[in-house]
Formats: C-alpha cells, sequence, structure tokens
C-alpha cells in the first residue's frame, strides 16, 4: 500500500507516496537528504531525532511519516537563515554546547521549543525541558550553558 | 514484506467501520508506545487505523458539568490549559509525568489508558477523579468508570470493533482537590516503582465529606481502594486516620518484584504515597 502525503520541509512543500511503516527521521534522512536528523536509538528515548512538527517538539522516529502528512516539518538544516546561525545554534557554538556532536540536532530543536513557551528558563526548566534529550558525552552543563546564551539573544525567533 | 494498511478517518462512525471489517487493525492515535512495540515485533497489526484526524477525538471542553478530553488530545495541551491545572491539579500533574516534552506533544491520556500500563501514571489519577470512559461502538456509546478500563496489563474492555473516543471529568464540588505521587528511582523519563492518586472533598469546618483513593503500578491494573477513602470520611484527616488510610492501600496492592523493586517495598512505598497525596489533596481543598 502507497499512501499520497504532502508535508511541508523547511518551509518547502513536497509530495511523497509512501508505504505506511515508513518513519518520519527515515523520509527525511532517505529521501530527503537531510541527514542532520540523527537515528539514536530508535525506541523513543534519546532524542537525538527531535524535529518540529508545526512547531511541537517530536520525535520523529516515533512516527509514522504518513502521519505528518499536511504539516509543517522543520529539521536543523531549517533553522538557520540567509547563512546567520539560529540563537540556539549560536549559543551552542558559542558556549561549548557539544562534543561528539551526535545529539546536538535533537538538543537544539528541543531547545527551539523549550524557548518558544518559555522565553528566560531558570537551569533547572532546561535541564527538565530536555529531559527526552540524552548526551552520550555526557555535556550537560554546557549544553544548558548553551541555551541560557540564546535566551539572552533573544532565544526561540 | 507484508503490506500494512494505514487509515485515517474523519469521523468516529467510519473508524469503527474500519476497525469492524479488519480484524487485524490498531488504533494509531500519537504512537509513543504502538511504534516503539510494532518496530520492536511485539504487535503486528495488518492496519494502523489514525485517529488522531477525527474532530471528536481531539479537543479539550469544559463546561458547568466538567471536562470532556478527546481521547487522543497530545498531553501538552492538557499541561498548557490554565483552567485544568486549577480545576484539577493532579490529574494535571500525572499527565506531566508522562515522558518528555516530544512525547507530550504526541502521546495521549486515551492512548495512555488503551496501552493499559499497570504503571500508567495518568490512570490512578483519573479514577481518584471519578472520570469516565466514553467508548463507541457499532450499537452506540457506552459508559465505563476509569477503574473499569484497564483488566490486565495491555488488555482493556475494549471489544475489537470499539474506540475509546473521550474521558469525561464531572466538576470537582467545592472544597474539593485532587494529588497524585509517584516514586522514580531517576528524577526524570521512567516508569513508576509505585504511584497513588487522592480525591478529597472537605466541608466547612475541614472534616472529610468524600475521599476517593487510586495507586498505580502495584497490581496488574491501576486500582481503585474504597476501603483507604472510607478510611477518610467523617475525620479530619488527623494521623491516626492518615495511617489507616495508608495501610489500606498497602494492603489493596498486589506487587511483583522487579528490577524496580519488590514486592514487599512496593507494598510499604505505596502507602507512604497514598498518604501523601490524601495530605496534598486536603491541603488545596483547604484553599478553594
Amino acid at each position: 500500500m502507497s499512501i499520497p502525503v504532502r508535508i511541508t520541509i523547511n518551509g518547502t512543500l513536497r509530495q511523497f507516496d509512501l508505504d505506511p511503516r515508513m518513519l518520519l527521521v527515515h523520509l527525511l534522512r532517505d529521501a530527503c537528504t537531510l541527514t542532520g536528523t540523527h537515528v539514536g536509538c530508535e525506541t523513543g528515548i534519546c532524542g537525538a531525532c527531535t524535529v518540529l512538527l508545526d512547531g511541537s517538539a517530536v520525535k520523529s522516529c516515533t512516527m509514522f511519516a504518513v502521519q505528518a502528512d499536511g504539516a509543517e516539518v522543520t529539521t536543523i538544516e531549517g533553522l538557520a537563515k540567509n547563512g546567520d546561525l539560529h540563537p540556539v545554534q549560536q549559543g551552542f557554538w558559542e558556549r561549548h554546547g557539544l562534543q561528539c556532536g551526535y545529539c546536538t540536532p535533537g538538543m537544539i530543536m528541543t531547545s527551539v521549543q523549550l524557548l518558544s513557551r518559555n522565553a528566560k528558563p531558570s537551569r533547572e526548566e532546561i535541564a527538565h525541558g530536555l529531559a527526552g534529550n540524552l548526551c552520550r558525552c555526557t555535556g550537560y552543563s554546557h549544553i544548558i550553558d548553551a541555551v541560557q546564551y540564546a535566551a539572552g539573544m533573544g532565544g526561540a525567533r | 514484506m507484508l503490506s500494512i494498511r494505514y487509515e485515517a478517518p474523519r469521523s468516529i462512525a467510519e473508524a469503527i467501520h474500519l476497525l469492524a471489517s479488519d480484524p487485524g487493525a490498531h488504533v494509531l492515535a500519537g504512537g509513543t508506545d504502538l511504534l516503539v512495540q510494532f518496530r520492536a515485533g511485539a504487535k503486528q497489526p495488518s492496519a494502523f487505523i489514525d485517529v488522531k484526524r477525527i474532530p471528536d477525538l481531539v479537543g479539550i471542553s469544559l463546561d458547568t458539568n466538567g471536562l470532556r478530553l478527546g481521547a487522543a488530545t497530545p498531553a501538552a495541551a492538557i499541561c498548557e490549559h490554565a483552567e485544568l491545572g486549577r480545576l484539577w491539579p493532579g490529574l494535571v500533574e500525572a499527565v506531566h509525568l508522562i515522558g518528555s516534552a516530544q512525547i507530550q506533544g504526541r502521546g495521549s491520556v486515551g492512548g495512555n489508558l488503551c496501552n493499559a500500563s499497570p504503571a500508567a501514571d495518568t490512570t490512578s489519577a483519573l479514577i481518584a477523579d471519578r472520570a469516565e470512559c466514553v467508548i463507541a461502538g457499532p450499537g452506540g456509546e457506552r459508559v465505563v468508570p476509569a477503574e473499569r478500563f484497564c483488566t490486565g496489563p495491555g488488555t482493556t474492555i475494549l471489544r475489537r470493533d470499539e474506540l475509546l473516543v473521550a474521558v469525561v471529568l464531572p466538576r470537582p464540588p467545592a472544597r474539593t482537590a485532587d494529588a497524585y505521587f509517584r516514586l522514580i528511582p531517576r528524577s526524570e523519563m521512567d516508569i513508576a516503582v509505585a504511584g497513588a492518586g487522592a480525591s478529597v472533598t472537605l466541608d466547612a469546618s475541614g472534616t472529610c465529606t468524600a475521599a476517593r483513593v487510586a495507586v498505580g503500578a502495584v497490581a496488574p491494573t491501576a486500582l481503585l481502594v474504597d476501603a483507604a477513602g472510607q478510611a477518610l470520611i467523617g475525620t479530619r484527616l488527623d494521623e491516626a486516620t492518615l495511617s489507616l488510610a495508608a495501610a489500606a492501600a498497602s494492603a489493596a496492592a498486589r506487587p511483583i518484584s522487579d528490577k524496580r523493586g519488590t514486592a514487599a517495598y512496593r507494598r510499604h512505598v505505596v502507602g507512604v504515597l497514598a498518604k501523601r497525596a490524601i495530605v496534598s489533596a486536603a491541603a488545596r481543598a483547604r484553599e478553594r
């Protein structure tokens, strides 16, 4: 069975005919070659695959792509505008919010949602908001610094 | 590889028809549990019936009678609804404990019920709040109390051609409030060792006139503990009464031993949690 689906990905409307069981993360990585979205655990735990679906952070490994029909998806590739990093990306750059970088796209996408709902979060609120994202390097302290830096720059944008 | 169908009905009637016409069809809401089970091979449906496109299943409506939560309403919408947090702070606390921000964006209270984990945080809170489940089937609707919805780990009273469409809660009377407590070994993203929800009604003098206590993760399903609620009624919730209610919660527990705790530990700790939930609910009720 093949399902016709229309999804706006990083501002561009795309049409696909999809096997219902294809995960959103595989559509993004394989069909769209947007490989910034990472596959970590594939069980909804690690958060490396986090993208925004109509502005809401979701784990793209626990969603079928067909469920995104009609939605707007934003991936890490869609954050920078005209070569200018998004404030959260700038924060990770300035405050060394990454080591190996594997968790970084997911951390950034979840942080964008966090700042869109809470423009000036405390360190505790950031830690709680990022509970669904694991960093295998355990660099959490710098990640929280990065989000606070982004909040100071005007955050979610 | 076997073909799998995907259907996104726009009405309850259409969803019921799809379920009735395919014995292997499975309802898909947020998918935060089902997709993991599907990919692990634990569930192999012949069709996914995505119910998030049915308007009646997504949304929150609140009136003088109470609350109607569409079964597939995302948890995040419940957490962000200020009036729900004021009227049912315990339920909203329980919803806020489900997974992480990303899971709450997709997962729903109805899905939490239908997944039927004995440790589901919202189930005990719903039972304490006298929630009822609205179920649609080929013959129309039926309504069952939340404490009767789950029948065991992963099983519910839903027949194959039935769909949970909403959860309804009566509006709390004056000086009534709820609370939910759970114990987890980590601070985030974990499953309850034990959990307890309570709803307490006080009169103007501070005497308890109605109470419900429910416990989770200590039996094959979440349980309403009638004896714990009854122990509170007619008292001013003194220490001796609270100890009786805690003992009743422990006595009702039929826990297993697993990696999260031994049966004996769970039996003890669920009493402690029940007592804390009662004290917290009563403190909130006094402020109303």
